[in-house]
């Protein structure tokens, strides 16, 4: 573990670009949509298609911790609202 | 950091903060000229013995006293819309970081890389050392590269809160369900100061805000250690 830290460098420093369908201070919709975005692309494409990848990184970026906790168990529960 | 005598803004440690410093300046310098020039008007018409035969329908002073403030506020107006939208802009940002409103407390994730997250508390009166400032130093600061573009998401996670820092020109409500994003950069390193600027509850004026701002390598060092822990 010590090993894959130090080699982080400058260069790995990198996050969820602007997106010009959300250019304003209320980002919720970024994270919100990310989210969907992700787990959609999953469903069409099955698990491991790299490509869903890029969502899942911009919602870790975006999304407070506490809010993907919450929808990870409201699909799990079947209660989440948005269209998967 | 306000200390005692901090009668004007804070010394400014961003690009943005400095243009509000400017524009804060210019603005001053039209108020105290307005300010003398009408006070001199009011101290000598109190003050003298002179009768006016034509008080009234004066058209050419009433065009000029009409005329004249409009082009003053145009001249407060044209920098304060340019600030307006530069502050709006939205630079390409090398991290994202998370900040979180609770009672009372402040707590930050940095999940750009690994999960990296922790609380801040104000550090009590009975635990402070000797070079601490009282109601202002926390725990756990945050923190931030210097010169470089930071996306700062403000979130609450109970009631509203909001999150400042004076000298970077940042305050921004932490408002619950809802994301707001503020970008800013710093111009150097050192620690930067604020605190919780909507009344949130009992302990509201309890929960601070420290900045800790140092290069991107050491930055790098940082991260590299949270993520061991």
């Amino acid at each position: 573990m010590p090993l894959a830290a130090a080699a982080l460098k400058l260069e790995d420093l990198k996050t969820a670009p602007f997106d010009p369908r959300f250019p304003n201070t209320n980002q919720t919709r970024y994270c919100y949509q990310s989210y969907v975005d992700y787990h959609r692309c999953q469903k069409i494409r099955g698990q491991n298609y790299a490509p869903c990848d890029y969502f899942k990184k911009v919602f870790h970026s975006i999304c407070p911790n506490a809010w993907v906790e919450r929808w990870d168990q409201q699909r799990e529960d079947g209660t989440f609202p948005g269209n998967i | 950091m306000l200390t005692w005598k901090t009668l004007l803004l804070q010394d400014s440690a961003s690009p943005l903060m400095e243009q509000l410093s400017f524009f804060h300046d210019h603005t001053l310098m039209i108020l105290v000229i307005i300010t003398v020039l009408v006070g001199q008007l009011m101290i000598m018409l109190f003050f003298n013995q002179f009768i006016h035969r034509y008080l009234l329908e004066g058209q050419i002073i009433e065009i000029i006293w009409t005329i004249l403030p409009a082009i003053t506020l145009i001249f407060i107006a044209i920098p304060s819309l340019r600030l307006i939208y530069i502050l709006d802009e939205i630079n390409n940002p090398m991290i994202t970081i998370k900040t979180i409103g609770h009672q009372w407390y402040w707590s930050y994730e940095y999940t750009d890389f690994k999960n990296i997250e922790f609380d801040s508390y104000m550090i009590p009166m009975n635990e402070m050392k000797n070079f601490n400032f009282r109601l202002l130093d926390v725990d756990n600061r945050i923190v931030i590269p210097y010169e470089s573009q930071i996306r700062m998401l403000i979130t609450a996670a109970d009631v509203i809160h909001s999150w400042t820092i004076p000298s970077l020109g940042v305050k921004i409500d932490a408002t619950p369900g809802r994301l707001n994003q503020i970008s800013f950069s710093i111009n150097r390193t050192g620690l930067f100061y604020g605190q919780c600027s909507e009344i949130c509850g009992a302990n509201h004026s309890f929960m601070p805000i420290v900045i800790e701002s140092i290069s991107p390598n050491y930055f790098i060092k940082w991260i590299s250690k949270m993520i061991e822990i």
